[in-house]
């Protein structure tokens, strides 16, 4: 084991409560925020247009709001990119459900008052879109348990396989509750991003059971269940902290320097690896042992 | 010590500097023949629904001579590759590439694009399915116009109308409207007409399209639009660059640090990694999109995994006592159970994300997939063969130089 990392040996399985503490306090807030603050849902989800047009001269907000209450779009969420002082050439304006004859209408008439422009990003959704979305990305990751119950299950046993899933449920309601607490927008690249937090931590836990069913076999008497567990948590401890580190320093590169494009997606994965790691070292081996009717300590 | 081998050392340093050289070689070429999404190059995603109406009913039939028609209007542009697909009973999916004008060409996709020749009492005449060809053009006073040319039967009936409508107006409407209303001096027998009222040489010439491909034979609606402009294409592609260099250059430094000559192996097998991710996304003829990219970056953070888990493994094999060869052997053997396991159940993940996810999603599951599978290949089989090499050559036995901190007693004591 890292000497550095020695230093902190605790045991995960008898301060079970400190660490179930931390994630069920964390998981009321984040319900909490969902269930009265909701989403911040992208157009990929509600339906809607976002077009982000490069004017030949900068623009304001109040100008830019003024052409779209003309149009009768005056909800309309505009925001100016690289802004210097209030003006930018570089407008993003986000409508509700629009036709596109509508869309055309806008267009124009920004035109007729701003001049030419370049395209940058435009997007237009159908509200069917949105529901469609939903539906497959719940599929996807309902799906991708049952594959994975029935993996683990045969693998290694089913109560693995259950301690498993709900370190997995933890992690999607983690990054679910950062979305909601911070509103971040969600686009339909989120559900790649729990997908791939769902593999990646799915990929952690199983090297911390692996260790157990191990060290099941060569466990003497003497040792207990509990300590045997706190053992094989320890003993993955340099490969969870360094192989965390890695995965953090490319998360975190995407992050910070991917661009704005994908800022979201990155972030969908930060707060998903972190709980990822949090989830797969800390909880899902305790778990595994209260799935046995066991108490800490047994 | 035993006796030195040159000829294992030989071995090793073949391999390192085939990967290093051919990585440094290599690399850009091969990052450049992939073909790059529309999220990187610009260009524009449209989903087309087609739309039941009094007048036309949605049915196989009429989605597939849609797309044909489309198809013909989107190979008018002169895009490289661009791609028409049917999804399911009632969308097409067009993709333009590179698209120079994405709302003029957008505008041309779901065009009806019905021509009617309507005489004074407003029977209609002719159609489009008359026609033989049609040409934008200049005419007299630089006027941009449609130059139409009938079929046989067409010529007639426009001889016919023509003849019959001397000192009358006649009609010509695209999609219900009419697009110029000509008076009639003379019966006109040439099979020939033109079409005035457009105004500019452009919307001539996509007028011309539209009539030369056909009308489509039901409503198309445009259910979804994903565009990016080459501007911010080219952006994505320097920041998801710079992103690369930034996350993998860390996680090499990373390696090196911490497991020193094991690191150096390792990190030579990430190089191999590398190309043999962007090769094999090359032969499948994968697309290479922003997500894409960062779930290149991604698994090579996540690759290194199984380096970590064997190196792990040796350690403590190491710490127990036995020899580095015999360590190796059963680190790895021992941490490609683990491994097994743990990337099996990521690639179930990866493969519901492929069979599920649309576009630049899909692009991201292959890289993932992929990812799981080649660094397997690359961190096992790469990395045991190369540091086989460096043991038996018998060029150290100081395990520090492999990354295992000197074995302490007390360690050793307690893991027996």
């Amino acid at each position: 084991m890292n000497n550095f990392l020695k230093k902190f040996r605790i045991s995960f399985v008898r301060n079970y409560k400190i660490f179930f503490g931390i994630t069920i306090t964390f998981l009321c807030i984040g319900f909490g925020s969902m269930l009265f603050r909701g989403f911040n849902l992208g157009i990929d989800f509600t339906g809607g247009t976002i077009m982000d047009l490069y004017f030949q001269r900068p623009v304001a907000v109040a100008e830019l709001r003024e052409v779209m209450s003309e149009q009768g779009l005056g909800n309309s969420i505009i925001q100016l990119a690289n802004s210097e002082g209030n003006v930018s050439p570089d407008a993003l304006i986000r409508t509700g459900i629009i036709t596109e004859a509508k869309r055309r209408e806008v267009v124009a008439a920004l035109e007729k008052k701003f001049g030419t422009y370049e395209i940058q990003r435009m997007e237009q959704v159908d509200a069917t879109v949105g529901g469609e979305l939903i539906q497959q990305a719940v599929i996807a990751i309902v799906l991708s348990w049952v594959l994975m119950i029935a993996y683990i299950s045969a693998r290694f046993e089913f109560r693995f396989a259950l301690a498993a899933i709900i370190a997995l449920i933890i992690d999607v309601s983690v990054t679910l509750s950062y979305f909601s607490l911070l509103q971040v927008e969600m686009d339909s690249s989120f559900v790649a991003a729990i997908l791939t937090v769902v593999g990646y931590s799915i990929n952690s836990t199983i090297v911390v059971f692996d260790r157990i069913r191990e060290n099941l076999k060569l466990r003497r008497r003497t040792e207990t269940l509990t300590d045997m567990i706190d053992n094989s948590i320890w003993q993955t401890m340099t490969r969870t902290f360094y192989t965390s580190l890695t995965s953090l320093f490319s998360v975190v590169a995407i992050f910070l320097w991917g661009g704005e494009t994908i800022r979201n997606f990155s972030f969908a994965m930060l707060v998903g690896f972190s709980s990822g790691i949090y989830t797969s070292s800390f909880l899902a081996a305790p778990m595994w042992l209260f799935l046995r009717g066991k108490k800490a300590g047994d | 010590m035993k006796d030195f081998r040159w000829g294992e050392l030989g071995k090793f340093l073949v391999v390192t500097l085939a990967i290093v050289g051919g990585f440094c070689v290599y690399i850009k070429p091969l990052t450049h023949s992939i073909k790059q999404g529309l999220d990187l190059q610009g260009g524009s995603h449209v989903v087309l629904q087609a739309v039941e109406t009094a007048d036309s009913k949605v049915d196989d039939d009429a989605v597939k001579r849609s797309v044909t028609i489309i198809e013909r209007r989107v190979n008018e542009l002169g895009l490289t590759e661009p791609l028409i697909q049917r999804q399911g009973k009632d969308r097409i999916i067009v993709e333009l590439p590179g698209v120079k004008d994405p709302e003029k060409a957008i505008a041309m996709l779901g065009r009806t694009a019905m021509l009617q020749f309507l005489d004074d009492k407003g029977n209609v005449v002719l159609t489009g399915n008359d026609l033989k060809d049609a040409r934008g053009q200049i005419g007299q006073n630089n006027q941009a116009m449609v130059g139409l040319e009938f079929n046989d039967e067409g010529g007639k009936k426009f001889a016919d109308l023509t003849a019959r409508s001397i000192g009358k107006q006649i009609a010509i409407a695209l999609d219900g409207k009419i697009l110029t209303a000509p008076m009639v001096n003379e019966a006109i027998t040439g099979g020939r007409a033109v079409i005035t009222g457009s105004r500019t040489m452009e919307e001539a010439e996509h007028l011309a399209i539209l009539l030369r491909s056909g009308s489509l034979p039901v409503k198309l609606e445009i259910m979804e639009n994903r565009t990016v402009g080459p501007t911010l294409g080219q952006d994505s592609k320097e920041k998801s660059i710079k992103a690369f260099i930034i996350g993998c250059g860390a996680v090499f430094v990373f390696m090196l640090i911490f497991y020193r000559l094991s690191g150096i192996v390792a990190d030579i097998a990430l190089l191999l990694y590398t190309m043999m991710l962007l090769l094999v996304m090359r032969y499948l003829n994968a697309t290479l999109t922003l997500p894409g990219i960062a779930g290149i970056i991604l698994s090579i953070g996540m690759a290194v995994d199984a380096n970590v888990l064997i190196f792990e493994r040796f350690k403590e094999e190491v710490k127990k006592g036995k020899t580095l060869r015999s360590s190796m052997a059963s680190g790895f053997d021992r941490a490609l159970i683990t491994i097994m396991d743990s990337n099996i159940t990521t690639l179930m993940a990866a493969a519901i994300l492929f069979y599920l996810g649309t576009g630049p999603v899909k692009g991201f599951a292959v890289t993932l997939a992929l990812g799981v599978l080649l660094s397997m290949i690359s961190a096992v089989i790469v990395t045991k063969y190369m540091l086989q090499f460096l043991i038996f050559s018998n060029i150290t036995k100081n395990p520090w130089i492999f990354g295992v901190g000197a074995p302490k007693q007390e360690e050793v004591a307690k893991n027996e």
